[in-house]
């Protein structure tokens, strides 16, 4: 049955600037202070304030735009969408509406099937964000709706799409997609869950082949992608099994319920707001010139996408390798510092994916915090290269470096991990470990070649680990064959 | 003469010669205040103990020899500049205990020059009227004559300035609420050009409409108060970056060569008698000083009122949205749910003229009705605004009354507002250009109101117009007269 119909998805991503002050006055952003602590007459809507735009929000809009190939609007205006609410102190919120500041732009996307899809981007626009309503949880406030304008005021970037998604997991790509590229152009910090990037989804099916879209219900501010996900998923099925049960679907706001996973009405068309844009008189037009434009362009950082594609072109990453790799800028820097510093960028990528991931994973940290720098881990790379240290004696050089901070040259000096190449004193050992195991041997010799791991296991025992696996190996394989 | 009759250049010039006190001067001030006030009702709020500390610091600056032009000297404010630790109410019950934690920008500027604050002074609530009946305080009465209203929307400051309850004035001009007062009190009031003075910390009614001006009783005093708050300020993204010439320098008397225009609009019928005697009278003046006059026109003139009360009260509606009992102001504390306590604390704390307007706003700014009024009214905006460019084309100055009838009685015209809307209409359409006009004393009626002649200047050219205004007042002796109402 849902094979009938199509999904439509747009999606409507409401980014916030990491501006250090407010979008049209000096008070500080930060999140998790004490409430209306940074507010001021300007943000508390006091009678007779005015707003004055925060340059650096319009640069960090430009600088989101260019990355997703909109035509960043010569001049843009800043309207009033008026309606009543606490949280909201002016009694409207300064937005953009006829005039924005990002006009069309695109996005790409890599599909499951592995094709890539591009989605379009109607427009981004500026705009302040409201503050919050907390329910008074003391005596004296039980009861009460507290307001806290501490957010009022912050800057957002709304990123709008067209309807080009047909699936959850198209809407979940897109997503994920301009959550990477923002937090990479540094001008949101991503977090989800603090709404520093929020997602409200207009969802319709139609019928296959169908060029009219169905009537869309808006699903507000979902707080996690997979929430999204489920969110679109219940939605989709609600809708179809609406029609099919002879319903029809009505424009409405829904919100999604993430307990039981399901999408509820929350108003309807007729209870929607005219919100009677109109241009803000306390605002100029926002004019930006070409030579503006070029300046943030010219700072604009390499995105992940031409890093993956640097990563397998140049380096000759696996794509899967430079997927993870380029997936984080702070990752892809660490990996393109290590590179430089090792030339083997297969290696630096082996132990970045490997043993310093799984750290961190353990560690719960990021690679902002990890002791090991490029420079100590390209050491202890150029320490395995020239034989001074065996790959699996490595492993344990870079617990210690975790640990200790210290050079893999300290750390192999003070343990003595130095490996063992002098072919006599290997010889010894082989030797010792042949004698010892006559079965073993007699079992190898008929045919059980399997078992050279387990003689290389005792050498290597023998030597505290420190023998070279590969002389080892060599040396057993010729005195094994050659009887003695 | 007392010290209450005195001009702020002449008080200057007793400040400094120290044959003056700035306490002394404010006393004099607060006793002529506490005097008359029961009869104005100009005031909302005077500044008994503040003022005298201010004084009390000016004298200690002027000691020190670090003088500003200001300094000492009794300026009031209409009740819509903010002013830290005072109350400023806007003249409405929803702002009524509202005590302000900063000062505006043009408050600020004065009190960088140790100008005393003397008061707050009462006016139309947020600044919406023609006779200042509406206010939440009472109405003002015209100094000239007790029955009739002083204009509005600052007629408590026009009507202060011409009872000599202050020495000077600011107030606040949208559509002629600085002009019309002044005309109506025969005092001068000056409407800077949009952009000339920060509008940061002046309770807003109409954005693009809204200007800080001077009300003071000659234009000496004009150009005085004018040249402190004029500037740049970056509080205000709408107030211009340019130069601010020396006001009082180009008072010169020069008027050689000067072009004075007549727009022929504006001579229409509904023109007091009188007031049209007063203008003609003005332009007689004008060219035995030296001036030619040419008659000129802005043929878009007959739509301004229109275009004014579509913008400014869809504006207003939006501005004032803030007024929600939520922060501050006046809550309705029965009500049980939010939709209520919003509605019935704007229906108490409103004036009916405030709920008048945005509603007028709101219906502007609807939806399906958004092309049809509001962007309508914008496109004739601009057909406005190339009138009044065209014309300075081919004169330096307009010439023009300020209102069509000198002040009429209290209770007129309450119950008709359209006949109210229509005392500004010559000064509206200036506002909805965005340039600088004054008003300044051109005669009396037969009654023995004052009767008020506007001149209307270049944008950002205030100097020129200051200058002719100038002129006409050192050849007449029309600023001189002074109320005689009974105290």
């Amino acid at each position: 049955m849902t094979q009938r119909y199509e999904t439509v998805i747009g999606l409507e991503v409401h980014a916030q600037l990491t501006t250090k002050t407010k979008i049209f006055c000096g008070c500080s952003t930060e999140f998790g202070q004490t409430p209306n602590s940074q507010t001021c007459p300007v943000c508390l809507a006091l009678p007779g304030a005015l707003p004055v735009l925060n340059q650096k929000a319009v640069e960090l809009a430009i600088r989101t735009g260019l990355a997703i190939n909109c035509q960043i609007a010569p001049r843009s205006i800043f309207a009033r969408k008026n309606y009543f609410y606490p949280d909201l102190p002016k009694g409207y919120q300064i937005s953009q509406f006829e005039l924005p500041v990002c006009g069309h732009g695109w996005l790409d996307i890599d599909l499951e099937n592995g094709e890539r899809k591009r989605i379009g981007i109607t427009r981004a626009h500026m705009e302040e964000d409201a503050g919050k309503l907390v329910h008074g949880d003391t005596p004296e406030t039980s009861g009460n709706s507290l307001v806290d304008l501490n957010r009022a005021c912050t800057p957002l970037l709304e990123i709008v799409s067209e309807p080009d998604m047909r699936s959850a997991n198209e809407a979940i790509a897109y997503l994920k997609k301009l959550h990477q590229i923002v937090v990479y152009l540094d001008v949101c910090d991503g977090n989800l869950e603090e709404g520093s990037f929020r997602c409200d989804a207009n969802i319709s099916v139609r019928p296959y082949g169908q060029e009219e879209l169905g009537t869309r219900a808006e699903l507000k501010n979902i707080n996690s992608f997979r929430f999204i996900k489920q969110a679109i998923e219940y939605e989709v099925e609600r809708q179809i099994d609406l029609i099919e049960g002879g319903g029809k679907v009505v424009q409405e706001t829904r919100l999604f319920d993430s307990n039981t996973g399901m999408t509820r009405s929350m108003r309807g068309k007729e209870d929607a707001h005219d919100y009677r844009y109109f241009p803000d008189p306390d605002l100029v037009p926002l004019v930006i010139s070409p030579e503006w434009i070029e300046e943030v362009r010219a700072t604009l950082p390499e995105l992940p996408e031409a890093k993956r594609t640097r990563f397998v072109e140049e380096l000759g990453l696996t794509a899967y390798d430079a997927e993870v790799l380029a997936a984080d800028r702070e990752l892809a820097d660490y990996f393109d510092a290590c590179v430089a510093l090792a030339k083997d960028a297969k290696s630096c990528a082996n132990w970045i994916m490997g043993d310093i991931l799984r750290k961190l994973k353990e560690t719960d940290s990021t690679i902002a915090d990890t002791p090991v720098s490029p420079a100590l881990l390209t050491g202890l790379l150029a320490r395995i290269a020239d034989n001074t240290i065996s790959g699996k004696m490595a492993k344990t050089v870079f617990e210690k470096m975790w640990q200790n901070g210290q050079t893999a040259d300290q750390i192999i000096d003070k343990e003595g991990l130095k490996q063992v190449t002098d072919t006599g004193a290997i010889e010894s050992l082989v030797d010792e470990v042949i004698a010892a195991n006559p079965n073993q041997v007699a079992e190898y010799l008929g045919g059980k070649d399997k078992l050279i791991g387990f003689f290389v296991g005792k050498v290597m025992q023998a030597s505290q680990g420190k023998a070279n696996p590969g002389m080892v190996n060599q040396l057993l394989k010729k005195k094994l064959q050659g009887g003695s | 003469m007392t010290i209450y009759d005195l001009t702020l250049a002449e008080l200057r010039t007793k400040l400094d010669n120290r044959e003056l006190s700035a306490v002394e001067v404010t006393n004099a001030y607060l006793e002529r205040i506490a005097a008359t006030n029961p009869d104005l009702n100009t005031f909302i709020t005077v500044c008994n103990e503040t003022a005298l500390v201010e004084a009390q610091a000016a004298d200690q600056a002027i000691a020190a020899g670090e003088v500003a032009p200001l300094t000492g000297l009794p300026i009031a404010a209409k009740d819509i500049f903010n002013t830290a630790g005072l109350r400023t109410t806007c003249a409405s019950r929803i702002l009524e205990n509202y005590v302000s934690p900063y000062d505006a920008t043009a408050i600020a500027r004065i009190k960088a020059q140790k100008a005393v604050i003397v008061g707050k002074l009462n006016m139309d609530e947020f600044a919406m009227g023609s006779s200042n009946e509406n206010s939440a305080f009472g109405a003002v009465r015209n100094p000239w004559n007790l029955e009739h209203v002083p204009g509005g929307s600052s007629g408590g400051s026009a009507a202060s300035i011409a009872a000599h309850q202050a020495a000077a004035a600011l107030g606040t001009d949208t559509g002629g609420s600085v002009r019309q007062p002044a005309a109506h009190c025969g005092v001068v009031g000056l409407k800077p050009t949009y952009g000339r003075v920060s509008r940061y910390g002046v309770v807003a009614y109409a954005s693009s409409l809204d200007q800080v001006g001077p009300i003071t009783r000659d234009v000496r005093d004009s150009a005085l108060l004018l040249q402190a708050i004029a500037g740049y300020d970056s509080a205000d993204s709408t107030s211009v970056d340019t130069p601010v010439p020396d006001y009082q320098a180009n008072l010169t008397g020069d008027l050689k060569g000067m072009k004075i225009g007549l727009p022929k609009e504006y001579f229409i019928e509904g023109l007091d008698k009188d007031v049209r005697a007063a203008v003609e009278a003005a332009a007689a003046t004008y060219k035995a000083l030296g001036a030619e006059i040419i008659e000129v026109s802005l043929p878009h003139t007959s739509y301004a009122v229109a275009c004014y009360y579509l913008i400014a009260t869809a504006e207003a509606s939006s501005n004032l949205a803030r007024y929600d009992g939520v922060r501050y102001g006046l809550r309705d504390e029965n009500a049980e749910k939010l939709i209520d306590m919003y509605m019935q604390s704007r229906a108490t704390g409103f004036g009916a003229e405030v709920k008048r307007r945005i509603m007028l706003g709101t219906y502007a700014l609807s939806s399906g009705y958004y092309d049809a009024y509001y962007i309508k009214a914008q496109k004739v905006r601009t057909l406005i605004r190339q009138d009044f460019l065209d014309v300075f084309e081919k004169v330096d100055t307009l010439l023009t009354p300020v209102a069509p009838t000198p002040a009429f009685a209290l209770g007129e015209k309450t119950d008709d507002p359209l006949q109210m809307y229509l005392s500004d209409i010559y000064t509206i359409p200036v506002n909805l250009a965005g340039t600088c006009a004054m008003s300044l004393p051109g005669g009396f009626s037969t009654q023995g109101l004052p009767i008020g002649l506007q001149l209307i200047g270049k944008p950002f050219d205030e100097v020129t117009m200051l200058r002719t205004a100038h002129a006409f007042e050192q050849a007449t002796e029309w600023h001189k007269r002074t109320p005689n109402f009974k105290v």
